[in-house]
Parts: C-alpha cells; sequence; structure tokens
C-alpha cells in the first residue's frame, strides 16, 4: 500500500519535472531527453494502473521509436544557430495565462464532479489478463478503428517519405 | 528463517538476492565471454590467442579490466558532457535491467511478468538511445556518422527479429516466459522445429541488433575508427563493451527461451532408467561435462611452465569439480531444486552454444556493407518475417480447425515460407540492374 | 490504491504545461514535442477511467492515439526536414512566407 503510493508520487513527479525542463530547455537535445524521461515516467503510471499491454507498448512505440525519430530529425537540422536565439517568443505571457485559466476551468470542473462520478472508488474488477483483453477488444469490438489505423498509419509512411525525399 | 522476515517485505527479498546475483556476476561473465572470443577466434585462424595472463589466458579478463579502471578518463574539448556522461549509463542500464524478465532456470527469474516478452524487446531497444546520445555528444565526425548508422541499422532489424519471434509466440499463446517455455514442453518439441525460418529471421536479427559481424560496419577498426565509441575512453569504454555483452546474452537467452526449449533438457518428457537407479541419462549430462572439464584441467596442470600457473590451473579444476558435485548433489535433493539446478545448466549451455555461433559467424563472413545491410533488413527480412508470420498462422488453422496432424501442417507452411524466401532472395537483382541501366542511360 | 483523482490532476498538469509549451516556444521540433505531451496526459487520463470502470475500452483508445501520435510525428518531422531544407529555420516567427 505505501509501497503504491511512493511510485505513484514518484513517477508523477518525475513526468512533471521533466515536462516543465522539457518546456524550457535552450538545448533541443536535453529537451527530448527530459521527453524520454517524461514518456518512461508514463509507462510508470499505466503498470500502476494495471495496464501491462500498455506500459510495454508505451515503451516499444512512443520510447524507443517516436523518440529516436525526434532525436535523428535534431541532429539533422543544424542546432547551432537556433541555441542563441530568443527562445520563447513574444506572446509568451499571454500563452502562460491563457493555459492557467484553461487549468483552472478543468480543475473546477473536476471538483464540481467529484462526488458524482464516484472518483475516489475505483473498482478493482478489470480483466485478469490484461493482453488477451485487450487483444479481443480490439479484433472483435473496435476491428474498425484498427483497420482505419492501419490505412492512417500506411497514408503516413507515405507521406513521410514523399516529405523527406530530395526531389520529387 | 521465514519467521525472521516480516511479511511486508517477504516478497522482494527473494527477487532481490537474484538481482544482485546478476548485476555482480554479469560484469565477469562478459570479461570471460570475451576471451572465449579470443580464444575461438586464435583457434579459427590457427594460432593460439592469449596464453601469458595465467594458464592458457584464463585471468586476461581480469587483467582488462584492472587496466579499464586505471585509464585516463579523456573527455573531448566541446564534448556535450551531461549526455557524454549519460550516454554509457543509458547503455549498461537498459542492458541489465532486461535481465528482470529473462528466467534462467525454473525458479531464478527476478519478475515472472505477464508481458516479460514485450519487456525484454522493449528495454532492448532502448539501448538505442546509450548509441545515439553517446554519438552526438562526442563532438565528432566519426562518431556522429557510426551512431546515426548503428542506430538505423538496429531500428531495422529490430522489426525483423521481433516478427520473427512473433511466429513463435503464436504456437506459445503467451507473452510469459515461463508459459513460453511450458507451452514447449506440453507440445513435446522446441519451437525451433516447428518455426525454423522464425528462428533464422530472429537469429540473422539478433547478429545485427548486436552489431556483431557480418554487420558490425558501425564500430569496424577498418571503417570508422570505433564508430559511436570512438571517444571513449578507460572505464566508460567499458560500460558499452559491457553493455554490448550484456546485450548479447540476452538475446541469447531469448531465442534459448523461445526456440530452443529454454531451461527444458533434451528430450524433457521421455523417461528411461539406468537399471536399478532412477537416474536418467540426460540427468547425469551435467556431472559429467563439468568431471570432464575438471579431468582437462587437472591434466593441463603440470604442464604449465610457470608453478603460479600450475596453481591457477588447480584451482579451475577444482572449480569444475566443485560444480560436478553440486550437479550430482541436486539428483538427490528434491524435484524442485534438482529442477532448478539441472535447469540453470540447460539453460547456460544452450545460451553458449547460441553465443558459440556469434563467434563463429563473426570470423567466417565478411562484413556487409551499409547499403547492403539495409537492403537485406528491409527488402529480404521484414517481407519474409510477415510471410512467415502468415504461413504459421494459416499452420495452426489446419491443426485446430481442419484436424490436420501438427508435424505435416507445420512442414507445409514452413515449405510453402521456403519458397517464397528463395524468390526474395533472387528478385532483388532485377530491380538493382534497371537503376544501372538508367544512370547510365541519363 | 490510487484514487483515480490523483490520476486525473497529473494528467491535467501534463496537459497545462503541454499547452504553454505549444504556445510559448519558438522552436517548432520542440513545439511537436510538447504535442507529444498533451497527447500522452490525454492518455493518461483515458486510462486512469479504464481502471475507473474496470473495462479495457479506455487502454484500447489509448493504443489508437499512441499510433495517431506516431503517424502525426512522422509527417510532422518530414515537414520539418523539408522546411528546413529550403530555408535553413526551425523557427515558427521565420516561417511567413505566407503572410501579406
Amino acid at each position: 500500500m505505501i509501497l503504491n503510493q511512493v511510485l505513484f508520487y514518484f513517477f508523477a513527479l518525475l513526468a512533471v519535472g521533466s515536462a516543465i525542463l522539457m518546456v524550457t530547455r535552450r538545448n533541443i537535445i536535453h529537451g527530448a531527453v527530459f521527453l524520454i524521461s517524461t514518456l518512461l515516467a508514463t509507462a510508470g503510471i499505466f503498470l500502476q494502473l494495471q495496464a501491462e499491454f500498455l506500459f510495454v507498448v508505451q515503451i516499444i512505440l512512443y520510447v524507443g521509436g517516436i523518440m529516436v525519430l525526434f532525436v535523428f530529425v535534431i541532429m539533422l537540422v543544424n542546432l547551432d544557430v537556433a541555441l542563441r536565439q530568443i527562445q520563447f517568443n513574444r506572446q509568451k505571457y499571454l500563452a502562460a495565462v491563457l493555459a492557467l485559466v484553461l487549468a483552472a476551468q478543468v480543475g473546477f470542473a473536476l471538483w464540481v464532479a467529484r462526488a458524482g462520478l464516484n472518483l475516489s472508488n475505483p473498482s478493482d474488477k478489470m480483466p485478469a489478463r490484461n493482453t488477451e483483453a485487450i487483444g479481443d477488444a480490439i479484433f472483435q469490438r473496435y476491428m474498425l478503428p484498427f483497420e482505419i489505423a492501419s490505412v492512417l498509419l500506411l497514408v503516413a509512411m507515405i507521406g513521410a517519405v514523399v516529405m523527406a525525399k530530395r526531389r520529387v | 528463517m521465514g519467521h525472521l522476515i516480516p511479511s511486508s517485505i517477504a516478497p522482494y527479498v527473494l527477487p532481490v538476492v537474484y538481482a544482485v546475483v546478476i548485476v555482480a556476476v554479469l560484469p565477469l561473465l562478459a570479461g570471460y565471454i570475451v576471451l572465449l572470443e579470443r580464444k575461438v577466434m586464435a583457434d579459427m585462424q590457427a594460432r593460439l590467442g592469449p596464453m601469458r595472463v595465467g594458464p592458457h589466458g584464463l585471468l586476461q579478463p581480469i587483467a582488462d579490466a584492472l587496466k579499464l579502471l586505471i585509464k585516463e578518463d579523456i573527455i573531448p574539448a566541446n564534448a556535450d558532457k551531461l549526455m557524454f556522461w549519460l550516454a554509457p549509463l543509458v547503455s549498461v542500464t537498459m542492458a541489465l535491467l532486461a535481465y528482470a524478465a529473462l528466467p534462467i532456470g525454473p525458479s531464478f527469474q527476478i519478475a515472472d511478468l505477464n508481458v516479460g516478452l514485450l519487456f525484454i524487446l522493449g528495454i532492448s531497444s532502448l539501448g538505442i538511445y546509450g548509441i545515439v546520445l553517446g554519438g552526438w555528444a562526442s563532438n565528432s565526425h566519426y562518431s556522429l556518422l557510426g551512431a546515426l548508422r548503428s542506430a538505423a541499422q538496429l531500428v531495422s532489424y529490430e522489426t525483423a527479429a521481433g516478427l520473427g519471434l512473433v511466429s513463435a509466440l503464436l504456437l506459445a499463446g503467451s507473452l510469459s516466459m515461463k508459459e513460453i517455455v511450458q507451452a514447449q514442453y506440453d507440445q513435446g518439441t522446441w519451437f525451433i522445429f516447428s518455426v525454423p525460418v522464425g528462428f533464422f529471421i530472429y537469429m540473422v536479427g539478433s547478429i545485427a541488433e548486436t552489431n556483431r559481424a557480418p554487420f558490425d560496419l558501425p564500430e569496424a577498426e577498418s571503417e570508422l575508427v570505433a564508430g559511436y565509441m570512438t571517444e571513449y575512453s578507460g572505464f566508460r569504454w567499458s560500460l558499452y563493451f559491457l553493455a554490448e555483452y550484456a546485450n548479447m546474452i540476452i538475446v541469447a537467452g531469448i531465442a534459448t527461451t523461445l526456440f530452443l526449449g529454454g531451461w527444458l533438457r533434451p528430450f524433457a518428457r521421455w523417461h528411461d532408467h539406468f537399471p536399478g537407479t532412477s537416474l536418467e541419462f540426460f540427468d547425469v549430462i551435467p556431472s559429467l561435462v563439468f568431471l570432464a572439464a575438471a579431468a582437462y584441467c587437472f591434466y593441463l596442470a603440470p604442464k604449465q611452465p610457470v608453478q603460479i600457473q600450475k596453481a591457477v590451473m588447480a584451482a579451475f579444476g577444482g572449480a569444475c569439480l566443485l560444480l560436478a558435485g553440486a550437479m550430482a548433489a541436486a539428483l538427490l535433493a528434491s524435484p524442485e531444486v534438482m529442477a532448478g539446478v539441472h535447469g540453470a545448466f540447460w539453460f547456460m549451455a544452450k545460451v553458449v552454444a547460441y553465443l558459440y555461433a556469434f563467434l563463429w559467424f563473426r570470423f567466417t563472413f565478411p562484413r556487409y556493407r551499409f547499403d547492403q545491410l539495409m537492403r537485406l533488413g528491409w527488402r529480404f527480412l521484414i517481407p519474409l518475417a510477415l510471410v512467415n508470420v502468415i504461413s504459421i498462422g494459416i499452420a495452426i488453422v489446419l491443426k485446430q480447425s481442419l484436424g490436420w496432424i501438427p508435424f505435416w501442417a507445420m512442414l507445409v507452411m514452413n515449405i510453402v515460407t521456403l519458397g517464397v524466401a528463395a524468390w526474395l532472395a533472387t528478385e532483388g537483382d532485377k530491380p538493382e540492374a534497371a537503376l544501372q541501366t538508367a544512370d547510365t542511360e541519363s | 490504491m490510487i484514487p483515480t483523482e490523483a490520476y486525473l490532476i497529473l494528467s491535467l498538469a501534463l496537459f497545462t504545461i503541454g499547452v504553454v509549451g505549444v504556445l510559448t516556444r519558438r522552436n517548432v521540433i520542440i513545439v511537436l514535442m510538447s504535442i507529444e505531451l498533451i497527447l500522452n496526459a490525454v492518455n493518461i487520463n483515458l486510462v486512469a477511467f479504464s481502471r475507473h470502470f474496470g473495462s479495457v475500452d479506455g487502454q484500447v483508445f489509448a493504443i489508437f492515439i499512441i499510433t495517431d501520435a506516431a503517424a502525426e510525428a512522422a509527417v510532422g518531422l518530414g515537414i520539418i526536414l523539408a522546411f528546413f531544407r529550403n530555408r535553413e529555420t526551425v523557427l515558427a516567427d521565420e516561417m511567413d512566407m505566407l503572410k501579406w
């Protein structure tokens, strides 16, 4: 029980801290490394929520695939010039205020709804075998979104190859 | 002993002990695999290899480790210090973390995850960051090019290796490593005999994953100095080295668990007895192997030129005798202990056999050029792996719904896959010829 | 067991940081990374509710979001590479060729 709480606070603080550091770094590679740290902390949160398959999918796809793509592109784009420029644009204060207003709105909605949704009482009847349950759900109830996702990936593959070619 | 440990931490004691054992033993084991590699390389090149440090070079890894520890730590001038420090750390951490889900015997596993196989694959794919960040942080052309090439190679062959594993997973029906070995026991065959094409794809993919020859262009000395490891020296380099050999043992462990029966002894379901006892033939093989090793050590001991080498050789012989005694004693203990000890022996034997194949390939095949490497990965292995998955799926449908005998279903679909492989291997020549003529015309 | 609202607050915090990153930074690569952060925050929210109601539907939706994020990152980075080859800049302020 206590280990559960310690782990949650560890992952949550790591995620939020790395996110703040990512958004404020001058060096883009450092920002990418902090995003990797945030994504790994999120994977830990998924494991705590008993989503084992999503935990490994997050690590393999997000950290091991998407972030590798980001790091490759950052290395191919010349960083030295960007390091010496101003990092934040002209509307930074207005943006921060608006983001805080958004957070306050959502927080207020959560506060008003906490009794109605009974949020302090999560159910404990998750299916026992997580991977098999997700497999059943994807291939029976969510078959159409699965097929559409594969078409989306094909389109994205073609699009990325076309966009990154030197001469079309 | 059980009531001295409070129940709140009791489930964590044994995994922590296993983890400490693995982290303590692994650098030593990696060092001895390096020695094995040098001796095997020497044997295949008709020479002797390290002979000086310790008898027959047996203390060479310790000398190498001491040398690396006391070397000067050089950091390039404009290197990114945070990344330079972090990169070998990431490599080693991910390589060691993958051992958390690897079962070295029926009772020697740190954590039996439901998704153990995917966990190991995911953590191994995180090792790419150690390479890419190390190459970037070194602020040198060789390092960056080597790192990008190495990362591209790893990403390409990861897909093929994963699909090769999926074909064996279809037969196993679960991602938990223990259940995969149990499925091989229940079906009576190792999966290498059911999906040999999958094993071949995984073997080629794992050789490329660990940057071993013939796929070692990113770290070959004649090509890019040492690739991403160029600017690292001393202890940081030894961390990269340890990560590479730990990765080799992990992929050997995955191949053993999925394709070679894990900790099952050969003919696990066939029981025979020596007359008058309850010993089985395959159960005495571990002790016999260690006895033979001890006898060889004692035979070589008097022939050493130096007195202390005689003593070290005799000590190694004594250690082999102790292990032989441990294997024999396990026969007399309870079935769980025997299964655990003998299971660990068979698992390590299969891992060593797989690693010997790695070493054999290194000194037999010439190196692939980088474009040939990428072409092999994307245009041969990945289509072959996809066809393999589909054909094994068809075989399972034939087996379960149409009632074919499993042997014939697997045989027919494997022959179909081999036919597709032959077509894939030869069809790549024609587009290259078309490109050649197009270039000469324009 | 950790109550669901703890995960919702964590998700809200990450979402806000992501929104600040998207609206504030000039470097479009960091803007793309902040978009990934926003998608992650939404994933945490979905999985928390999936555990709250005891079904895997939230996790399936999260898998589709991860797939979507991969596709979007690939195409977005391809566009950034193509733009960088032409104009030698990755700052959002300087990508103003279509302005009057």
